[in-house]
Protein backbone atom coordinates (compact mmCIF):
# COMPACT_ATOMS: atom_id res chain seq x y z
CA UNK A 1 0.00 0.00 0.00
CA UNK A 2 3.03 2.89 0.32
CA UNK A 3 4.75 1.82 -2.82
CA UNK A 4 1.66 3.46 -4.90
CA UNK A 5 1.72 6.46 -2.23
CA UNK A 6 5.87 7.15 -2.35
CA UNK A 7 5.54 6.97 -6.17
CA UNK A 8 2.24 9.36 -6.27
CA UNK A 9 4.03 12.14 -4.25
CA UNK A 10 7.29 11.57 -5.89
CA UNK A 11 5.37 12.08 -9.18
CA UNK A 12 3.54 15.35 -7.71
CA UNK A 13 6.50 16.86 -6.96
CA UNK A 14 8.07 16.44 -9.85
CA UNK A 15 5.27 17.24 -11.48
CA UNK A 16 4.87 21.04 -9.86
CA UNK A 17 8.77 21.17 -9.42
CA UNK A 18 8.57 20.78 -13.38
CA UNK A 19 6.44 23.79 -13.89
CA UNK A 20 7.99 26.25 -11.69
CA UNK A 21 10.98 25.42 -13.68
CA UNK A 22 9.18 26.03 -16.75
CA UNK A 23 8.87 29.34 -15.69
CA UNK A 24 11.61 29.80 -14.04
CA UNK A 25 14.06 28.98 -16.43
CA UNK A 26 16.29 31.23 -18.55
CA UNK A 27 17.46 29.39 -21.10
CA UNK A 28 14.90 28.16 -23.18
CA UNK A 29 15.91 24.18 -23.86
CA UNK A 30 15.23 24.39 -20.17
CA UNK A 31 12.37 25.45 -20.05
CA UNK A 32 11.11 22.41 -23.08
CA UNK A 33 13.06 19.98 -20.59
CA UNK A 34 11.16 21.51 -17.53
CA UNK A 35 7.60 20.69 -19.67
CA UNK A 36 8.73 17.24 -21.05
CA UNK A 37 9.28 16.23 -17.22
CA UNK A 38 6.07 17.52 -16.28
CA UNK A 39 4.08 15.53 -19.41
CA UNK A 40 6.11 12.47 -18.07
CA UNK A 41 5.77 12.98 -14.05
CA UNK A 42 1.99 12.83 -15.26
CA UNK A 43 2.10 9.91 -17.28
CA UNK A 44 3.29 8.20 -14.07
CA UNK A 45 0.48 9.20 -12.27
CA UNK A 46 -1.81 8.08 -15.03
CA UNK A 47 -0.17 4.61 -14.64
CA UNK A 48 -0.91 4.69 -11.16
CA UNK A 49 -4.55 5.39 -11.92
CA UNK A 50 -4.90 2.21 -14.05
CA UNK A 51 -5.04 3.80 -17.46
CA UNK A 52 -2.39 2.36 -19.20
CA UNK A 53 -3.50 3.42 -22.77
CA UNK A 54 -4.10 7.45 -21.66
CA UNK A 55 -0.32 6.95 -19.72
CA UNK A 56 1.54 5.92 -23.16
CA UNK A 57 -0.44 8.17 -25.58
CA UNK A 58 0.48 11.02 -23.10
CA UNK A 59 4.00 10.35 -23.29
CA UNK A 60 3.92 9.63 -27.19
CA UNK A 61 1.83 12.51 -27.72
CA UNK A 62 3.49 15.19 -26.44
CA UNK A 63 6.85 14.06 -24.21
CA UNK A 64 7.73 12.25 -27.71
CA UNK A 65 6.05 13.98 -30.89
CA UNK A 66 5.20 17.80 -29.26
CA UNK A 67 7.97 18.42 -27.26
CA UNK A 68 10.79 16.62 -30.03
CA UNK A 69 9.19 19.49 -32.32
CA UNK A 70 9.66 22.25 -29.76
CA UNK A 71 13.46 21.38 -28.84
CA UNK A 72 13.90 20.89 -32.27
CA UNK A 73 13.16 24.56 -33.23
CA UNK A 74 14.75 25.87 -30.34
CA UNK A 75 18.02 24.16 -31.75
CA UNK A 76 16.52 25.33 -35.32
CA UNK A 77 16.61 29.11 -34.33
CA UNK A 78 19.08 29.05 -31.55
CA UNK A 79 17.64 31.57 -29.50
CA UNK A 80 20.01 33.29 -26.65
CA UNK A 81 19.37 33.65 -23.47
CA UNK A 82 15.90 35.19 -21.99
CA UNK A 83 16.06 38.67 -21.47
CA UNK A 84 14.47 39.54 -17.75
CA UNK A 85 12.49 42.30 -17.48
CA UNK A 86 11.17 44.18 -14.36
CA UNK A 87 7.47 43.18 -13.60
CA UNK A 88 4.81 45.46 -14.95
CA UNK A 89 3.29 47.75 -12.16
CA UNK A 90 -0.26 45.75 -12.77
CA UNK A 91 1.10 42.49 -12.99
CA UNK A 92 3.20 43.23 -9.40
CA UNK A 93 0.40 45.31 -7.84
CA UNK A 94 -2.81 43.07 -9.34
CA UNK A 95 -1.76 39.80 -10.69
CA UNK A 96 0.44 38.46 -7.70
CA UNK A 97 -2.56 39.13 -5.14
CA UNK A 98 -5.33 37.95 -7.59
CA UNK A 99 -2.86 34.27 -8.04
CA UNK A 100 -2.85 33.97 -4.71
CA UNK A 101 -6.41 34.58 -4.62
CA UNK A 102 -7.11 31.74 -7.14
CA UNK A 103 -5.00 29.22 -5.44
CA UNK A 104 -6.52 29.75 -1.92
CA UNK A 105 -10.10 29.68 -3.36
CA UNK A 106 -9.73 26.47 -5.31
CA UNK A 107 -7.94 24.94 -2.16
CA UNK A 108 -10.78 25.77 -0.06
CA UNK A 109 -13.49 24.67 -2.58
CA UNK A 110 -10.75 21.20 -3.06
CA UNK A 111 -11.49 21.25 0.80
CA UNK A 112 -15.17 21.65 1.32
CA UNK A 113 -16.38 19.88 -1.90
CA UNK A 114 -17.52 16.20 -1.32
CA UNK A 115 -14.25 15.24 -3.68
CA UNK A 116 -11.84 15.57 -1.02
CA UNK A 117 -13.79 13.09 1.22
CA UNK A 118 -14.59 10.71 -1.03
CA UNK A 119 -11.28 10.26 -2.70
CA UNK A 120 -9.93 9.92 0.85
CA UNK A 121 -12.11 7.19 1.45
CA UNK A 122 -11.24 5.45 -1.55
CA UNK A 123 -14.80 5.16 -2.45
CA UNK A 124 -14.23 7.09 -6.15
CA UNK A 125 -11.12 4.97 -6.97
CA UNK A 126 -12.11 2.93 -10.17
CA UNK A 127 -11.84 -0.76 -9.44
CA UNK A 128 -12.14 -1.80 -12.96
CA UNK A 129 -9.47 -0.35 -15.14
CA UNK A 130 -10.46 0.23 -18.58
CA UNK A 131 -9.34 -1.81 -20.97
CA UNK A 132 -7.79 -0.51 -24.35
CA UNK A 133 -9.94 -2.76 -26.25
CA UNK A 134 -12.88 -0.96 -24.19
CA UNK A 135 -11.46 2.48 -24.41
CA UNK A 136 -11.45 2.10 -28.39
CA UNK A 137 -14.89 0.47 -28.93
CA UNK A 138 -16.36 3.71 -26.96
CA UNK A 139 -14.26 5.91 -29.09
CA UNK A 140 -15.18 4.21 -32.47
CA UNK A 141 -18.41 3.96 -31.25
CA UNK A 142 -20.61 6.12 -29.02
CA UNK A 143 -17.86 9.49 -29.52
CA UNK A 144 -17.03 8.55 -33.34
CA UNK A 145 -18.24 11.68 -34.09
CA UNK A 146 -16.39 13.72 -31.85
CA UNK A 147 -13.33 11.78 -32.70
CA UNK A 148 -13.59 12.52 -36.73
CA UNK A 149 -14.51 15.95 -35.94
CA UNK A 150 -11.10 16.30 -34.12
CA UNK A 151 -9.11 14.99 -36.65
CA UNK A 152 -10.98 17.41 -38.87
CA UNK A 153 -10.03 20.33 -36.68
CA UNK A 154 -6.29 19.07 -36.64
CA UNK A 155 -5.97 18.86 -40.30
CA UNK A 156 -7.56 22.35 -40.76
CA UNK A 157 -5.16 23.26 -38.37
CA UNK A 158 -1.93 21.82 -40.21
CA UNK A 159 -3.13 23.35 -43.44
CA UNK A 160 -3.40 26.73 -41.65
CA UNK A 161 -0.25 26.12 -40.67
CA UNK A 162 1.53 25.14 -44.36
CA UNK A 163 -0.70 28.11 -45.74
CA UNK A 164 1.05 30.65 -43.39
CA UNK A 165 4.81 29.01 -43.91
CA UNK A 166 4.20 29.44 -47.08
CA UNK A 167 6.46 32.20 -49.27
CA UNK A 168 3.74 34.04 -50.97
CA UNK A 169 4.65 33.45 -54.72
CA UNK B 1 10.06 -16.17 3.31
CA UNK B 2 7.29 -14.36 4.75
CA UNK B 3 8.39 -11.02 2.69
CA UNK B 4 9.40 -13.09 -0.68
CA UNK B 5 5.99 -14.87 -0.44
CA UNK B 6 4.13 -11.94 -0.20
CA UNK B 7 6.40 -9.33 -2.54
CA UNK B 8 7.05 -11.71 -5.00
CA UNK B 9 6.31 -9.26 -7.82
CA UNK B 10 8.73 -7.17 -6.31
CA UNK B 11 11.37 -9.74 -5.48
CA UNK B 12 11.00 -11.61 -9.03
CA UNK B 13 10.93 -8.04 -10.99
CA UNK B 14 14.63 -7.10 -9.35
CA UNK B 15 15.91 -10.87 -9.51
CA UNK B 16 14.81 -10.21 -13.58
CA UNK B 17 15.79 -6.89 -14.14
CA UNK B 18 19.20 -7.54 -12.63
CA UNK B 19 19.82 -10.86 -14.43
CA UNK B 20 18.32 -9.23 -17.85
CA UNK B 21 20.80 -6.52 -17.56
CA UNK B 22 23.94 -8.26 -16.91
CA UNK B 23 23.11 -10.25 -20.25
CA UNK B 24 22.26 -6.94 -22.34
CA UNK B 25 25.56 -5.15 -21.32
CA UNK B 26 27.51 -8.41 -22.00
CA UNK B 27 25.32 -8.81 -25.60
CA UNK B 28 26.20 -5.04 -26.28
CA UNK B 29 29.98 -5.48 -25.53
CA UNK B 30 30.35 -8.87 -27.69
CA UNK B 31 27.99 -7.23 -30.44
CA UNK B 32 31.24 -4.63 -31.22
CA UNK B 33 33.23 -7.87 -31.35
CA UNK B 34 30.92 -9.25 -33.33
CA UNK B 35 30.30 -6.23 -35.96
CA UNK B 36 34.26 -6.10 -36.19
CA UNK B 37 34.45 -9.63 -36.92
CA UNK B 38 31.54 -9.65 -39.90
CA UNK B 39 32.56 -6.04 -41.22
CA UNK B 40 36.15 -7.62 -40.74
CA UNK B 41 35.35 -10.47 -43.22
CA UNK B 42 33.46 -8.56 -45.65
CA UNK B 43 36.80 -6.09 -45.94
CA UNK B 44 39.10 -9.39 -46.18
CA UNK B 45 40.74 -8.47 -42.88
CA UNK B 46 41.27 -9.85 -39.78
CA UNK B 47 39.11 -7.37 -37.39
CA UNK B 48 40.13 -7.72 -33.78
CA UNK B 49 42.81 -10.46 -33.28
CA UNK B 50 45.67 -9.69 -30.67
CA UNK B 51 43.39 -9.10 -27.63
CA UNK B 52 42.40 -12.63 -26.04
CA UNK B 53 42.05 -15.80 -28.57
CA UNK B 54 40.34 -14.20 -32.18
CA UNK B 55 40.30 -10.48 -30.10
CA UNK B 56 37.38 -12.16 -27.83
CA UNK B 57 38.70 -9.94 -24.76
CA UNK B 58 38.37 -7.13 -27.12
CA UNK B 59 35.55 -5.29 -25.83
CA UNK B 60 36.27 -5.88 -21.69
CA UNK B 61 40.23 -3.55 -23.33
CA UNK B 62 37.98 -1.19 -25.06
CA UNK B 63 35.53 -0.25 -21.64
CA UNK B 64 38.82 -0.62 -19.56
CA UNK B 65 40.05 2.48 -22.51
CA UNK B 66 36.56 4.24 -22.38
CA UNK B 67 36.67 4.14 -18.42
CA UNK B 68 40.45 5.47 -17.58
CA UNK B 69 40.36 8.03 -20.79
CA UNK B 70 40.09 11.71 -19.81
CA UNK B 71 37.01 12.80 -19.56
CA UNK B 72 36.50 16.44 -21.44
CA UNK B 73 34.12 18.52 -20.66
CA UNK B 74 34.29 21.51 -23.15
CA UNK B 75 33.99 25.00 -21.24
CA UNK B 76 31.46 26.85 -22.93
CA UNK B 77 28.89 23.53 -23.06
CA UNK B 78 25.44 23.97 -21.22
CA UNK B 79 27.10 21.50 -18.09
CA UNK B 80 23.13 19.83 -16.83
CA UNK B 81 22.03 19.12 -20.31
CA UNK B 82 25.63 18.20 -21.20
CA UNK B 83 25.97 15.36 -18.76
CA UNK B 84 21.60 14.51 -19.16
CA UNK B 85 22.40 13.91 -22.99
CA UNK B 86 24.13 10.78 -22.42
CA UNK B 87 22.18 9.09 -19.29
CA UNK B 88 19.18 9.68 -21.19
CA UNK B 89 20.00 7.93 -24.30
CA UNK B 90 21.36 5.21 -22.46
CA UNK B 91 18.63 4.50 -19.58
CA UNK B 92 15.45 4.98 -22.41
CA UNK B 93 17.68 2.53 -24.48
CA UNK B 94 17.81 -0.02 -21.39
CA UNK B 95 14.33 0.46 -20.65
CA UNK B 96 12.73 -0.74 -23.48
CA UNK B 97 14.01 -4.25 -23.51
CA UNK B 98 12.29 -4.63 -20.31
CA UNK B 99 9.38 -5.17 -22.43
CA UNK B 100 10.54 -7.81 -24.65
CA UNK B 101 9.05 -11.10 -23.98
CA UNK B 102 12.34 -13.79 -24.50
CA UNK B 103 10.56 -16.88 -23.66
CA UNK B 104 6.99 -18.39 -23.51
CA UNK B 105 4.71 -17.07 -20.33
CA UNK B 106 4.08 -20.46 -18.89
CA UNK B 107 7.32 -20.51 -17.56
CA UNK B 108 7.07 -19.66 -13.95
CA UNK B 109 9.38 -19.00 -10.55
CA UNK B 110 8.40 -17.52 -7.09
CA UNK B 111 4.29 -17.86 -6.82
CA UNK B 112 3.72 -17.65 -10.77
CA UNK B 113 6.16 -14.82 -12.04
CA UNK B 114 6.96 -15.23 -15.65
CA UNK B 115 11.06 -16.22 -16.35
CA UNK B 116 11.49 -14.67 -19.48
CA UNK B 117 9.34 -11.42 -19.24
CA UNK B 118 10.25 -8.36 -16.95
CA UNK B 119 6.86 -6.76 -17.45
CA UNK B 120 3.83 -7.82 -18.87
CA UNK B 121 1.78 -4.75 -19.92
CA UNK B 122 -1.06 -5.28 -22.12
CA UNK B 123 -0.13 -2.63 -24.04
CA UNK B 124 3.33 -3.83 -24.22
CA UNK B 125 3.76 -2.24 -27.89
CA UNK B 126 2.24 1.09 -27.51
CA UNK B 127 4.64 1.40 -24.03
CA UNK B 128 7.97 -0.07 -26.39
CA UNK B 129 6.83 3.22 -28.74
CA UNK B 130 6.15 5.56 -26.02
CA UNK B 131 9.87 4.59 -24.73
CA UNK B 132 11.39 4.94 -27.71
CA UNK B 133 10.07 8.18 -29.05
CA UNK B 134 11.80 9.51 -26.07
CA UNK B 135 15.36 8.17 -27.20
CA UNK B 136 15.67 11.48 -29.65
CA UNK B 137 15.98 13.40 -26.90
CA UNK B 138 19.74 11.91 -25.90
CA UNK B 139 20.41 12.61 -29.74
CA UNK B 140 19.13 16.12 -29.77
CA UNK B 141 20.19 17.51 -26.42
CA UNK B 142 23.82 15.75 -27.13
CA UNK B 143 24.18 18.22 -29.92
CA UNK B 144 22.40 21.37 -28.13
CA UNK B 145 24.37 21.46 -25.21
CA UNK B 146 27.61 20.88 -26.82
CA UNK B 147 27.94 24.55 -27.97
CA UNK B 148 29.83 24.31 -31.25
CA UNK B 149 28.45 24.06 -34.79
CA UNK B 150 29.13 20.19 -36.31
CA UNK B 151 27.38 18.96 -32.81
CA UNK B 152 24.54 21.25 -33.62
CA UNK B 153 23.97 20.77 -37.08
CA UNK B 154 24.25 16.66 -36.00
CA UNK B 155 21.79 16.84 -33.58
CA UNK B 156 19.06 18.87 -36.02
CA UNK B 157 19.61 16.35 -38.96
CA UNK B 158 19.34 13.29 -36.39
CA UNK B 159 16.34 14.56 -34.98
CA UNK B 160 14.81 15.70 -38.05
CA UNK B 161 15.90 11.77 -39.39
CA UNK B 162 14.29 10.42 -36.44
CA UNK B 163 11.15 12.05 -36.90
CA UNK B 164 10.79 11.42 -40.50
CA UNK B 165 11.15 7.48 -39.92
CA UNK B 166 9.03 7.09 -37.02
CA UNK B 167 5.88 7.68 -38.85
CA UNK B 168 6.58 5.16 -41.07
CA UNK B 169 8.19 2.69 -38.61
CA UNK B 170 5.16 2.78 -36.47
CA UNK B 171 1.95 2.87 -39.34
CA UNK B 172 4.29 -0.28 -40.82
CA UNK B 173 3.25 -2.31 -37.34
CA UNK B 174 0.04 -1.29 -37.43
CA UNK B 175 -0.74 -3.91 -40.18
CA UNK B 176 0.58 -6.61 -37.94
CA UNK B 177 -1.36 -5.30 -35.06
CA UNK B 178 -4.64 -5.45 -37.25
CA UNK B 179 -3.61 -9.28 -37.60
CA UNK B 180 -3.16 -9.75 -34.62
CA UNK B 181 -5.89 -7.74 -32.78
CA UNK B 182 -3.73 -7.53 -29.49
CA UNK B 183 -1.03 -5.00 -28.24
CA UNK B 184 0.29 -7.64 -26.21
CA UNK B 185 3.90 -8.97 -27.00
CA UNK B 186 2.55 -12.08 -25.80
CA UNK B 187 -0.51 -12.10 -27.30
CA UNK B 188 1.05 -11.39 -30.26
CA UNK B 189 3.29 -14.22 -30.40
CA UNK B 190 1.36 -16.41 -29.69
CA UNK B 191 -1.76 -15.50 -32.52
CA UNK B 192 1.24 -16.81 -35.23
CA UNK B 193 1.45 -20.31 -33.90
CA UNK B 194 0.31 -22.80 -36.16
CA UNK B 195 1.23 -24.01 -40.02
CA UNK B 196 0.31 -23.71 -43.10
CA UNK B 197 0.71 -27.17 -45.30
CA UNK B 198 2.05 -28.57 -42.17
CA UNK B 199 5.54 -27.66 -41.47
CA UNK B 200 5.20 -23.32 -42.75
CA UNK B 201 5.16 -21.59 -40.06
CA UNK B 202 1.98 -18.69 -40.03
CA UNK B 203 4.22 -15.89 -38.86
CA UNK B 204 3.17 -12.12 -39.88
CA UNK B 205 6.41 -11.70 -42.46
CA UNK B 206 4.21 -13.76 -45.20
CA UNK B 207 0.93 -11.94 -45.15
CA UNK B 208 2.84 -8.44 -44.14
CA UNK B 209 5.80 -8.46 -46.21
CA UNK B 210 5.47 -5.08 -47.98
CA UNK B 211 5.38 -3.97 -43.92
CA UNK B 212 8.19 -6.20 -42.84
CA UNK B 213 10.46 -4.76 -45.36
CA UNK B 214 9.28 -0.61 -44.81
CA UNK B 215 9.69 -1.74 -40.73
CA UNK B 216 13.15 -3.24 -41.64
CA UNK B 217 14.03 0.14 -43.74
CA UNK B 218 12.59 2.92 -41.20
CA UNK B 219 13.78 0.60 -37.96
CA UNK B 220 17.40 0.91 -39.57
CA UNK B 221 17.27 4.48 -40.08
CA UNK B 222 15.44 5.05 -36.81
CA UNK B 223 18.43 3.80 -35.00
CA UNK B 224 21.07 5.96 -37.05
CA UNK B 225 23.25 3.59 -39.00
CA UNK B 226 24.91 2.37 -42.07
CA UNK B 227 23.25 3.96 -44.67
CA UNK B 228 21.12 6.30 -42.87
CA UNK B 229 23.87 7.48 -40.62
CA UNK B 230 23.94 10.74 -41.76
CA UNK B 231 24.00 12.84 -38.22
CA UNK B 232 27.94 11.50 -37.72
CA UNK B 233 28.72 11.26 -41.48
CA UNK B 234 32.59 12.01 -40.72
CA UNK B 235 33.29 13.83 -44.18
CA UNK B 236 31.05 16.43 -43.25
CA UNK B 237 30.12 16.49 -39.79
CA UNK B 238 33.37 15.23 -37.87
CA UNK B 239 31.61 12.78 -35.56
CA UNK B 240 28.06 14.86 -35.30
CA UNK B 241 26.01 15.01 -32.30
CA UNK B 242 28.76 13.62 -30.05
CA UNK B 243 31.95 15.08 -31.48
CA UNK B 244 32.57 16.81 -28.62
CA UNK B 245 32.08 13.62 -26.13
CA UNK B 246 34.99 11.71 -24.94
CA UNK B 247 35.92 8.92 -22.34
CA UNK B 248 32.77 6.98 -21.02
CA UNK B 249 30.08 9.35 -21.85
CA UNK B 250 31.03 8.59 -25.29
CA UNK B 251 30.53 4.92 -24.42
CA UNK B 252 27.25 5.19 -23.44
CA UNK B 253 26.43 6.83 -26.48
CA UNK B 254 27.68 3.58 -28.20
CA UNK B 255 25.88 1.20 -25.86
CA UNK B 256 22.55 2.87 -26.21
CA UNK B 257 23.40 3.07 -30.10
CA UNK B 258 23.72 -0.55 -29.81
CA UNK B 259 20.75 -1.60 -27.27
CA UNK B 260 18.55 0.06 -29.75
CA UNK B 261 19.56 -1.95 -32.22
CA UNK B 262 19.12 -4.92 -30.18
CA UNK B 263 15.65 -3.81 -29.12
CA UNK B 264 14.35 -3.13 -32.70
CA UNK B 265 15.59 -6.51 -33.90
CA UNK B 266 13.76 -7.91 -30.92
CA UNK B 267 10.43 -6.27 -32.11
CA UNK B 268 11.21 -7.44 -35.95
CA UNK B 269 11.35 -10.71 -34.29
CA UNK B 270 7.93 -10.72 -31.88
CA UNK B 271 6.02 -8.72 -35.15
CA UNK B 272 6.95 -10.40 -38.00
CA UNK B 273 9.10 -13.82 -37.18
CA UNK B 274 6.80 -15.43 -34.57
CA UNK B 275 9.00 -14.59 -31.32
CA UNK B 276 9.98 -17.54 -29.95
CA UNK B 277 8.12 -19.90 -31.14
CA UNK B 278 10.02 -22.38 -33.37
CA UNK B 279 9.76 -22.63 -36.80
CA UNK B 280 9.13 -26.72 -37.01
CA UNK B 281 6.23 -28.52 -35.68
CA UNK B 282 6.11 -29.89 -32.26
CA UNK B 283 6.16 -33.24 -33.70
CA UNK B 284 9.40 -33.03 -34.61
CA UNK B 285 10.94 -34.03 -31.29
CA UNK B 286 14.84 -33.47 -32.71
CA UNK B 287 14.59 -30.13 -32.93
CA UNK B 288 14.62 -29.95 -28.35
CA UNK B 289 18.30 -31.46 -28.97
CA UNK B 290 19.22 -28.18 -31.24
CA UNK B 291 20.65 -26.08 -28.36
CA UNK B 292 22.46 -28.20 -27.30
CA UNK B 293 24.08 -29.70 -30.17
CA UNK B 294 24.53 -26.31 -31.41
CA UNK B 295 26.62 -25.21 -28.07
CA UNK B 296 28.67 -28.76 -28.05
CA UNK B 297 29.45 -28.23 -31.88
CA UNK B 298 30.90 -24.81 -31.02
CA UNK B 299 32.73 -26.27 -28.00
CA UNK B 300 34.19 -28.74 -30.63
CA UNK B 301 35.49 -26.61 -32.65
CA UNK B 302 36.44 -24.00 -30.25
CA UNK B 303 38.68 -26.51 -28.50
CA UNK B 304 39.91 -28.36 -31.68
CA UNK B 305 41.11 -24.32 -33.15
CA UNK B 306 42.62 -24.18 -29.55
CA UNK B 307 44.47 -27.18 -29.77
CA UNK B 308 45.73 -26.72 -33.52
CA UNK B 309 46.42 -23.27 -34.29
CA UNK B 310 46.70 -21.29 -30.81
CA UNK B 311 49.92 -20.71 -28.99
CA UNK B 312 50.50 -19.24 -25.86
CA UNK B 313 47.75 -17.85 -23.25
CA UNK B 314 45.28 -17.93 -26.19
CA UNK B 315 45.23 -21.77 -26.19
CA UNK B 316 44.25 -21.59 -22.49
CA UNK B 317 41.90 -18.80 -23.11
CA UNK B 318 39.67 -20.34 -26.06
CA UNK B 319 40.49 -23.75 -24.07
CA UNK B 320 37.87 -21.83 -21.48
CA UNK B 321 35.17 -20.95 -23.93
CA UNK B 322 35.39 -24.52 -25.35
CA UNK B 323 34.78 -25.94 -21.67
CA UNK B 324 32.17 -23.30 -20.79
CA UNK B 325 30.17 -24.09 -24.46
CA UNK B 326 30.34 -27.98 -23.82
CA UNK B 327 29.32 -27.47 -20.24
CA UNK B 328 26.30 -25.20 -21.11
CA UNK B 329 25.96 -27.34 -24.49
CA UNK B 330 25.30 -30.53 -21.88
CA UNK B 331 23.12 -29.30 -19.75
CA UNK B 332 20.79 -27.98 -22.35
CA UNK B 333 20.66 -31.58 -23.90
CA UNK B 334 18.85 -32.56 -20.42
CA UNK B 335 15.35 -33.33 -20.77
CA UNK B 336 14.11 -31.33 -17.82
CA UNK B 337 16.10 -28.23 -19.54
CA UNK B 338 13.85 -28.12 -22.50
CA UNK B 339 11.37 -25.60 -21.62
CA UNK B 340 13.83 -23.16 -20.35
CA UNK B 341 15.56 -23.34 -22.91
CA UNK B 342 13.85 -23.45 -25.92
CA UNK B 343 11.73 -20.36 -26.41
CA UNK B 344 15.35 -17.96 -25.24
CA UNK B 345 17.06 -20.56 -27.99
CA UNK B 346 14.95 -19.54 -30.90
CA UNK B 347 14.59 -15.86 -30.15
CA UNK B 348 18.37 -15.18 -30.03
CA UNK B 349 18.77 -16.94 -32.95
CA UNK B 350 15.99 -14.69 -35.05
CA UNK B 351 17.56 -11.78 -32.97
CA UNK B 352 20.99 -12.84 -34.08
CA UNK B 353 19.90 -12.69 -38.16
CA UNK B 354 18.54 -8.89 -37.61
CA UNK B 355 22.09 -8.40 -36.00
CA UNK B 356 24.08 -9.91 -38.53
CA UNK B 357 21.88 -7.90 -41.27
CA UNK B 358 22.04 -4.61 -39.79
CA UNK B 359 26.60 -6.02 -40.64
CA UNK B 360 25.79 -6.94 -43.48
CA UNK B 361 24.34 -3.91 -44.75
CA UNK B 362 27.34 -1.83 -43.20
CA UNK B 363 29.43 -3.62 -44.83
CA UNK B 364 27.69 -3.39 -48.00
CA UNK B 365 26.01 -0.11 -48.28
CA UNK B 366 27.09 3.63 -49.37
CA UNK B 367 25.19 6.54 -47.45
CA UNK B 368 22.39 8.05 -48.67
CA UNK B 369 23.03 11.92 -49.22
CA UNK B 370 20.27 13.93 -46.89
CA UNK B 371 18.13 15.47 -49.40
CA UNK B 372 17.37 11.69 -50.18
CA UNK B 373 17.57 10.18 -47.28
CA UNK B 374 14.63 13.00 -46.50
CA UNK B 375 12.58 12.36 -50.15
CA UNK B 376 12.99 8.44 -49.42
CA UNK B 377 11.23 8.52 -46.31
CA UNK B 378 8.40 10.95 -47.06
CA UNK B 379 7.66 10.39 -50.86
CA UNK B 380 8.28 6.69 -50.89
CA UNK B 381 8.30 4.78 -47.46
CA UNK B 382 5.40 6.51 -45.73
CA UNK B 383 2.80 5.96 -48.86
CA UNK B 384 4.14 2.43 -49.19
CA UNK B 385 3.33 1.91 -45.71
CA UNK B 386 -0.11 3.41 -45.33
CA UNK B 387 -0.64 1.68 -48.72
CA UNK B 388 0.05 -1.36 -47.41
CA UNK B 389 -1.99 -0.40 -43.73
CA UNK B 390 -5.38 0.04 -45.84
CA UNK B 391 -4.92 -2.89 -47.99
CA UNK B 392 -4.53 -5.35 -44.78
CA UNK B 393 -7.32 -3.37 -43.38
CA UNK B 394 -9.54 -4.00 -46.34
CA UNK B 395 -8.66 -8.13 -46.64
CA UNK B 396 -10.16 -8.26 -43.04
CA UNK B 397 -13.04 -5.66 -43.55
CA UNK B 398 -14.02 -8.01 -46.15
CA UNK B 399 -13.81 -11.68 -45.28
CA UNK B 400 -14.62 -12.56 -48.85
CA UNK B 401 -10.52 -12.64 -49.95
CA UNK B 402 -9.47 -14.37 -47.10
CA UNK B 403 -9.72 -18.05 -47.39
CA UNK B 404 -9.29 -19.12 -44.06
CA UNK B 405 -11.13 -17.02 -41.77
Amino acid sequence: MMGPLIVFFACAVLAVAGAILLILAREPIHSALSLILVMVALAILYLLLGAEFISAVQIIVYAGAVMVLFVFVIMLLNFGVEERTDFSKLAKYVGVPLGFFLLIEVARWLYESRIGSVVASGAGTVTVAASTRDLSAELFRQYLFNFEATSILILVAILGALVLARKSQ
Amino acid sequence: MGFISQHSVLVASVIKIAVLLFIVMTALAYLTWFERKVVARIQSRWGPYYVGAHGLLQPLADGLKFLFKEDFTPPASDKLVYFLAPFLALTLALTAIALIPFGPPTVHFLNGQQVFLVSNIDIGLIFLFAITSMGVYGVALAGWSSNSKYPLLGGLRSSAQMISYEVSLTISVVGVLLLAGTLNFNGIIEGQSGYWLGFFPRWHFVPQIVGFACYLTAAIAETNRVPFDLPEAETELVAGFHTEYSSFKFAMFFMAEYANMITVSCLATILFFGGWLSPFPASWHWQLYLPGAGLVALGIYCAIDSATRMRGIARLQLGVVAVLALGLGALCLMPWAAPYVQGPFWFTLKVLVFLFFYVWVRGTLPRFRYDQLMSFGWKLLLPVSLANLVITALVLVFPAFTRHA
